[in-house]
């Protein structure tokens, strides 16, 4: 135990002494794979983020569907589920086209996980599993999900997939397996490394990217400036849950 | 007075018939269960959009009767009307089997049962369903302390006392089941605070209905002598009870139409539903209202045994074709996620989600009757739970034969 | 017989259930697979009796707060101790072969870890590994296997492109 502990505290120190130096005295790219922002692997997660995505459905063309499909390679579904009918297969990010009756004007756009600030998901869930990260993003912790499927009946963005067979040849990323509920995990994976969730990445966009990720407590982040001016959108706002998805043009 | 004397029945024929046809259809339930945990739920009917099926409707059917299963020992006790009294542990007992039938079919359709032990180590409190649990376990506990007080002469001081904290918790715990739906902001369907008054409602009928059934059964098979008094008296509560029930009914359906925002899925239920029309307003409205009042309250069948019995099957098959308009008619409604608009993807948003329930599912909330019946049943065998005599005079006292 | 001197014999029945078990003998211990690298990240008694609670608080570090050490990893568990064999076949979980399926099988406590994770290591995760046990046609009834390691090529190719 002991040898444990010091060694948990060597590691820690020098994590932080190498944030440290980085930061202060030697240019980011010294640390190697990790981009300068990564928290250390040893670190937390701590509310001074808010994890967002920004989506301007004025950029989201209707035959696109790239964000989509780099989810289903990323995490690993779409494919795996062979015996589930189509209503019972999981869709973690889906293209939802809109029209309106009375105008006929269309849009286009993808729903995924809002990663609420206060999700409904997380209120009904009877053991904890539903939960919330300090810094916003929204997850399943499949350990303790006793597949009761409530958190889909609370959710109001049709979120969350249940896992209706067997699955193998997950992603090592991804977990996921039959009897629990899961959704889009932002891509929590990337983000602890620095990254982007893999559907912003993939988004070719018209002209530009239509979406955009980034932390909505930093004022100077893209995300927050372009939201500063102008705007977002929230789906069902009427329920003030504080999504941390928003949408321009909608 | 004649002094009501407890008796357990017999061994017969009769008795190990029904523990052998309760035993198989379970037998049968729990192979349907291994079937759909072993294969995953794509083998049920339910799916991403109707995530609960059969099995809830079976499940809070029988959590719901549990509840007003207790009736008839909450007027004894808390109300004092001596007249149940004797028949009182009978209702405790049957609460309590009720309740452990609809709870091993909501545990059995879980994704996976096998963490049964999480559920009851891993507590959100903020969720009404955690909630739930402890008042489930809670009420189970408080029915045997209930029964004990009942049944043992030198604790019967005791039993009113017990009687009112079973009165009060099951009325939480019905408030609780009905806020299941109640707290869900997000659908149409739901989302209503008169959910909990009306699931309470509901559970003063169905568990009523329950266990006349039961008592007829249990007398007419035990060849004991059952009056007219009790049974009168029962089948007249049995009638205020579906009248509430289609009352609060109608009160729910009226706040939601006076909304406009409420139009869409009211149209749905009400009118062009499919299904779900078809069962709130045949199932429902007439098989479960209509017609058991009328067989209750006309001259001509009100005090028949076999067309109280049949009112009583009736209110039990209104009551799930209630809760099957509630349940899945409530999130085959699409969520309104872009009032206004017209949806479509590939994931049936704005579509109106499509279930047919499979046999193994049904027969898993089957299941749950049979475990109930079961343990009634061996109970009324092992314990002196039933009077050698529910005739007028043992009743009543003060009955005569004037007043029937 | 009566009803009540039947279930009187029940709990004899139950302890003549319950002692079966006990009466078989246990054979020769398993042979593990042994890691690529020299040493654990403990000693193999620390090992064998803590893995499972090293696992379990990593899982709940990791899971609830992000936490990513590698030291207590099941990821890096299984890839330090799932590796080719000679022949180039990778032991999956359901072979008693596979690192965690020999002991566990042994001892027979079952492996809830991989009903959602993936039994192969990250490196291995992108390529399409024959079943040693099975074969590929069993345990992949209906799936395509060209259409897999096309899409996991994509997913090769679309990792790379971001790099």
């Amino acid at each position: 135990m002991t040898m444990q502990n010091t060694d948990q505290s060597r590691r820690k120190f020098l994590g932080t002494s190498a944030a440290a130096v980085a930061g202060v005295t030697i240019a980011p790219g010294v640390l190697l794979h990790t981009p300068a922002q990564a928290r250390p692997v040893d670190q937390p997660a701590t509310s001074a983020q808010r994890w967002g995505i920004l989506i301007d459905t004025n950029q989201c063309d209707a035959g696109c569907n790239d964000c989509v499909t780099a989810c289903q390679s990323e995490n690993g579904w779409g494919s795996n589920e062979t015996k589930s009918s189509p209503e019972q297969q999981a869709e973690w990010i889906r293209k939802v086209e809109l029209k309106d009756p009375n105008t006929g004007y269309k849009q286009s756009l993808p729903v995924m996980c809002q990663h609420c600030e206060t999700p409904p998901c997380v209120d009904v869930c009877p053991t904890g599993a539903s939960m919330k990260r300090a810094d916003g993003i929204v997850l399943v912790d499949k350990h303790i999900c006793i597949g009761c499927r409530y958190c889909m009946m609370a959710c109001p963005y049709k979120a969350r997939s249940f896992i209706h067979e067997t699955l193998t040849d997950q992603k090592t990323v991804a977990p996921r397996g039959k009897g629990t509920v899961e959704s889009c995990t932002m891509c929590v994976h990337r983000v602890d490394d620095g990254g982007t969730p893999a559907c912003v990445e993939a988004c070719p966009g018209k002209n530009g990217k239509a979406m955009v990720f980034g932390d909505l407590n930093d004022p100077n982040s893209e995300i927050s400036q372009r939201l500063k001016q102008y705007g977002g959108k929230q789906i069902r706002a009427d329920l003030g849950l504080n999504p941390g998805v928003r949408y321009q043009g909608i | 007075m004649k002094k009501p004397v407890l008796r357990e029945v017999n061994d017969s024929m009769g008795f190990y018939a029904l523990l052998a046809l309760f035993g198989a259809i379970i037998l049968i339930a729990l192979g349907a269960t291994y079937y759909m945990e072993h294969n995953g739920h794509w083998v049920t009917g339910m799916n991403n959009q109707i995530v609960w099926g059969m099995p809830h409707v079976f499940a809070l059917f029988l959590i719901i009767a549990a509840s007003g299963a207790l009736n008839v020992s909450s007027i004894a006790s808390v109300f004092g009307r001596y007249q149940y009294k004797p028949i009182s542990p009978l209702s405790t007992v049957l609460a309590a089997a009720l309740l452990l039938g609809g709870l091993m079919v909501l545990v059995l359709d879980l994704g996976r049962p096998d963490r049964l032990i999480v559920a009851m180590t891993y507590y959100n409190f903020k969720s009404i369903f955690a909630w739930n649990i402890i008042l489930y376990n809670g009420f189970l506990a408080i029915l045997v302390v209930y029964l004990w007080t009942q049944l043992d002469q030198t604790k019967n001081k005791y039993s009113k006392l017990a009687g009112f904290v079973a009165f009060f918790w099951r009325l939480i715990l019905t408030t609780g089941t009905g806020s299941i739906f109640g707290f869900l902001v997000a659908r149409q369907g739901y989302d209503a605070a008169i959910m909990a008054p009306m699931f309470i409602i509901m559970s003063f009928a169905f568990g009523l209905a329950v266990f006349m059934l039961v008592m007829f059964g249990a007398y007419k098979w035990t060849q004991r002598p059952l009056g007219d008094a009790i049974v009168r008296r029962l089948k007249n509560l049995l009638g205020v009870f579906i009248g509430a029930v289609l009352y609060f009914t109608l009160v729910f359906h009226l706040t939601n139409l006076y909304a406009t925002e409420h139009h869409g899925v009211e149209r749905f239920i009400l009118m062009d539903g499919g299904i779900y029309t078809t069962l709130f307003w045949w199932g429902h409205f007439v098989i479960g209202g209509l017609v058991p009042l009328a067989l209750l309250y006309l001259p001509q069948t009100g005090m028949k045994r076999s067309m109280i019995a049949l009112a009583s099957v009736l209110v039990i098959l209104g009551g799930m074709a209630q809760l099957y308009v509630i349940i899945i008619g409530g999130q085959a409604y699409p969520l309104e996620m872009f009032p206004g608009m017209e949806v479509t993807s590939s994931f049936f948003d704005g579509v109106v989600g499509t279930y047919s329930p499979t046999l193994a599912e049904t027969l898993l909330g089957i299941g749950g009757f049979a475990i109930a019946m079961l343990l009634v049943t061996f109970v009324a065998r092992v314990l002196r739970l039933l009077p050698e005599s529910l005739a007028d005079d043992v009743v009543d006292p003060h009955h005569s034969k004037a007043d029937a | 017989m009566s009803f009540r001197r039947s279930i009187a014999g029940l709990p004899l029945i139950m302890a003549g259930l319950l002692a079966l078990p006990l009466s078989t003998q246990a054979g020769d211990p398993p042979q593990v697979a042994k890691g690529k690298g020299d040493a654990c990240v403990e000693p193999t008694d620390v090992m064998r009796r803590d893995h499972m609670d090293f696992l379990m608080h990593q899982r709940d570090d990791t899971m609830r707060q992000g936490i990513r050490t590698k030291k207590y990893s099941l990821n890096e568990c299984l890839e330090c101790h799932v590796q080719p064999d000679e022949s180039g076949e990778v032991a999956r979980i359901d072979s008693p072969d596979h690192f965690c399926s020999t002991c566990h099988t042994y001892a027979a406590v079952k492996v809830d870890c991989f009903e959602c994770h993936s039994d192969l290591p990250k490196s291995m995760n992108k390529a399409a590994y024959k079943h040693k046990l099975t074969g590929d046609d069993m345990h992949h009834a209906g799936i395509q296997h060209e259409d897999i390691s096309k899409g996991m090529l994509d997913a090769i190719v679309a990792g790379g492109e971001s790099k």
